[in-house]
């Protein structure tokens, strides 16, 4: 096959399917049962969607499939496997911070883009890191607040 | 954060149960569960706001498509929504009387063909335009004419207590005040969602809904099947707030008529916009209030006149109107009061259930126009509040009791304190006479304009009078399985408010358990009992009661071998009475009150309300979970703030102005600050381990604590909400 195009999911190599036109949630969810990705507007506003792409929080409902071509994409289901996935997944958990859940995947992974530049960030940076998420339910204040208790994970800076 | 009196254990934080997974993303809500086979499905509307459908002109569809509509709907079924009454059809037959009333159902299996499809159909129906009703006034005047019936008028209830006509011909003064809320959208996260199959034969709607049994009953009723003949099973729902009462029952029925040609799954999901545009809103309200006060000053007759703009189709138009109106008179007792309430017919989506459920706008109007009462009459807003408190004993405007003990003194001295209102409103007052930047002259000084505001409040619990037992008729069974565990079967489902982990707590509790062990899972109606709709903050005041009394029959039995069941029906605790025909008695079992104070900041250029800080204190009983119900008064709270002053739907043509999540902004994270809570404890003997509901009362007094906090900055009487920026600088400009 020519034109094929290659990229990184979750720590994998892989080409991309049918056609690069195709939004990247609908590539990520159907083709890949990556069904963290949520769909809450399919027009870039809620942040239900978001994925990491070279580390960098994007809705994955805009972007066409062919955008992450050579590029490293990661979602929720790597993200939680690893140490300080967990301590986001903890501090969401503990502390009040779900509900219905459902812009909670998008929310774990603002959180782990923000923690990675920021290991320390105040209740400020922190507002400032979900602000892309859409709640209707928490308020956001258990959220903040769960983030701000989370320990500093050393020398996991991927 | 303060605990005035001990916690009881029940009330202490533990894990919910379905935090952890839903925190892995590994929650499978209604779109991320497999149906092999799936077709995909979407609504044809009409493009216009009223009229008739002269031609439908339908384009040839390609293989594999089918266009479903109300031809389809079998004998024996009826092309309605059912609801209260029958009036919603599940297609129109011809009439048109809301934008993007749904035509026909376009099934296949390509969501773009779909997509250009439905764009064909809708463009190839040919209408004839009639004028639209788009306001209560226009309703009310039946421009275009009527509606609903001749006059437009859904329904027309009136309360007396005492002689208001007596009284007001004998006051020494009269004031008067009209106020005004617009549309909410819910915008739960998850958008309305559903996959509707046959399984052995039987119709099967799998549904992100708070209300299965209401689906099933839509359902049956359009297809004429017996009840027991549709399977509705819940999925994991991303928010409701009312918005998933009864629109899934508007979806699933569209779905059911299809399932009649073909077997599907056909899956139907709103996209964003459509939700936006078509669903159900909060009903907008138009609240008129006349006092009459006697000589000494006091206030002795109450004359509220309250209007419901209920939209295209009744839906729950009347009930939410009664609480309207339940609320319109506050925390307060007034000997004399009459209370006119209509909800009336325009051509906007049909309005319906939203978190409060009527009472936010009967209780803004009300707050609002005791301040403008105490303005008048020249007293203190919190003297004049006080001195017409409701107390235990007390009677209520309609007719009923205050039966439980009322910490409403004790908890604004709590709010007053933790805020240092008096010291800030006297602050504020000071400031705006010394640079008169307040009243006549609002934009003279670019320093903030600062402002609190104070707000009390009640919500009953449950349904209203005696529908819980007229109604509903709730049952619940508690199942001792073989492996020793006790799985709970009710209909209550969990949308985000912690039911999963509340009831839980509450069997285990009662059988000394952990909470971990109790099992809850099965959201099948063909499973569990009818214990009614997951709404009026019920589940845990009403049906978290029934499931401790069923677990107290369980007691001592779980180590019995095999399998059986206990169960529990409600039954009206005797002190009650309510007259459904003259609204009277006790309109609720019992109430949840609070008290929210709310500091402001408005910019004098561009008028935009920095909020500072919000105070909250509520008494629900007792809370089974903190964390939970902390969860529910921030949660409320922002979205309240929100109602009060971001949150704008227009429909000045017709069509709502805001179509994405762009123009109708729902807070974010970066908007408000923390919420400050305070409980206090004050146990319900009908409620399990002495809970209230407690969903709704955090929704109900932002808004006029906010619109009050505004209202002191600005110097300008606020009348309605939103308070948006472009409000206030009107009010500032006005003469
Ligand atoms: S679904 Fe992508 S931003 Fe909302
Ligand atoms: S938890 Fe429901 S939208 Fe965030």
């Amino acid at each position: 096959m020519k034109n094929e195009i290659r990229f990184s999911l979750n720590g994998k190599e892989e080409t991309l399917p049918g056609d690069p036109r195709r939004r990247l949630i609908d590539v990520l969810r159907e083709d890949f049962g990556l069904t963290s990705i949520k769909e809450g507007c399919g027009e870039g506003e809620c942040g239900a969607c978001s994925i990491l792409v070279d580390g960098r929080v994007i809705d994955s409902c805009i972007l066409p499939a062919g955008a992450v071509e050579d590029r490293t994409v990661e979602t929720l289901e790597s993200i939680r496997e690893t140490e300080r996935g967990e301590k986001i997944v903890q501090a969401l958990t503990r502390g009040g911070g779900v509900q219905c859940g459902f812009c909670i995947p998008g929310m774990a992974v603002s959180i782990e883009s923000l923690l990675r530049t920021n290991p320390r960030p105040d209740e400020h940076a922190i507002r400032e890191g979900i602000s892309g998420n859409l709640c209707r339910c928490t308020g956001y204040q258990q959220i903040v607040e769960g983030v701000a208790a989370i320990e500093h994970v050393e020398g996991d800076n991927s | 954060m303060s605990h005035p009196v001990e916690q009881h254990p029940v009330t202490k934080t533990v894990e919910r149960v379905d935090a952890r997974e839903k925190a892995r993303g590994e929650t499978r809500y209604l779109a991320d569960i497999p149906f092999p086979g799936r077709l995909f499905a979407r609504v044809v509307r009409a493009r216009i706001v009223r009229g008739e459908v002269v031609a439908r002109n339908t384009p040839s569809l390609p293989e594999g498509y089918i266009l479903v509509t109300a031809d389809d709907i079998p004998a024996g079924g009826k092309n309605c929504v059912r609801m209260i009454e029958d009036d919603w059809p599940v297609f129109s037959e011809g009439t048109v009387r809301y934008y993007g009333e749904p035509l026909a159902l376009l099934v296949g299996p390509d969501r773009a063909t779909l997509a250009h499809l439905t764009e064909q159909c809708e463009r190839a129906v040919e209408f004839r335009q009639q004028e639209a009703a788009l306001t209560i006034e226009d309703a009310l005047l039946c421009r275009g004419g009527a509606i609903h019936g001749t006059d437009n008028v859904y329904c027309d209830y009136q309360v007396v207590k005492g002689d208001p006509d007596g009284a007001m011909a004998g006051a020494a003064r009269t004031i008067e005040g009209e106020y005004r809320t617009g549309f909410q959208e819910h915008v739960y996260i998850e958008p309305q969602s559903l996959v509707g199959t046959r399984e052995e034969g039987r119709v099967t709607i799998y549904i992100s809904t708070q209300c299965p049994f209401y689906v099933r009953k839509a359902v049956a009723t359009a297809l004429g099947l017996p009840q027991e003949e549709v399977v509705i099973i819940q999925t994991p729902t991303g928010g409701g707030f009312g918005g998933k009462e009864h629109y899934p029952d508007v979806l699933a029925t569209t779905v059911a008529v299809a399932l009649t040609r073909i077997d599907g799954p056909i899956e139907l999901i709103l996209d964003r916009m459509e939700d936006l545009e078509v669903t159900s809103k909060r009903h907008p309200s138009r609240v008129r209030y006349k006092a009459g006060l006697d000589e000494a000053g006091r206030i002795s007759a109450f004359d509220v006149d309250i209007a419901f703009d209920g939209g295209a189709y009744e839906s729950s138009s009347r009930v939410v109107l009664q609480r309207g109106m339940f609320s319109s008179n506050s925390v307060y007792e007034f000997p004399h009061v009459r209370v006119r309430g209509r909800a009336v017919a325009t051509n906007s989506a049909p309005s319906d259930a939203f978190r409060g459920f009527g009472a936010p706008q009967g209780l803004f109007a009300a707050e609002m126009f005791l301040s403008r009462l105490a303005r008048e009459i020249g007293v203190d807003d919190l003297d004049l509040r006080k001195d017409y408190l409701l107390q235990q004993g007390s009677t209520t405007m309609t007719g009923g009791r205050i039966h439980e003990e009322v910490k409403l003194p004790e908890m604004l001295e709590h709010v007053l304190r933790v805020s240092d209102y008096r010291r800030k409103r006297e602050a504020y007052a000071a400031a705006a006479r010394d640079n008169g930047a307040n009243g006549t002259d609002g934009a003279a000084s670019a320093k903030p304009l600062g402002g609190i505001g104070l707000a009390l409040f009640k919500h009953g619990s449950a349904f209203t009078g005696s529908g819980e037992q007229e109604i509903i008729k709730a049952r619940v069974r508690i199942r001792k399985r073989a492996d020793g565990r006790p799985e709970l079967l009710v209909s209550n489902v969990e949308i985000g408010q912690g039911v999963l982990t509340t009831f839980c707590k509450i069997v285990a509790q009662v059988l000394e358990i952990p909470y971990t062990d109790v099992v809850y899972d099965d959201h099948n109606t063909s499973h569990v009992p009818d214990s009614g709709p997951t709404c009026a903050s019920r589940s845990v005041a009403v049906v978290g009661y029934l499931l401790q009394e069923a677990a107290k029959k369980l007691k001592g039995r779980l180590h019995e071998p095999g399998e059986f069941e206990v169960e529990q029906v409600y039954k009206h605790p005797e002190h009650l009475r309510w007259d459904a025909g003259t609204l009277s008695g006790d309109a609720y079992p019992s109430y949840s009150w609070g008290v929210n104070c709310i500091e402001v900041a408005v910019d004098p250029l561009t008028w935009e309300v920095d909020v500072r800080g919000v105070w909250t204190a509520y008494e629900l009983g007792r809370a089974i979970d903190e964390e939970i119900v902390r969860g529910q008064i921030i949660g409320g709270a922002i979205q309240a703030l929100g109602y009060a002053g971001l949150e704008k739907m227009e429909n000045p043509e017709g069509r709502f102005l805001q179509r994405t999540m762009a123009d109708y902004c729902i807070p974010t994270s970066l908007d408000y600050p923390g919420v400050d809570y305070a409980l206090f404890d004050n146990p319900y003997p009908w409620g399990p381990f002495g809970a209230k509901g407690g969903g709704e009362v955090v929704f109900d007094g932002i808004g006029p604590a906010y619109a009050a906090a505004v209202q002191q900055a600005i110097g300008r009487e606020v009348t309605r909400l939103p308070v948006t920026p472009e409000y206030i600088s009107e009010l500032v400009h006005e003469k």
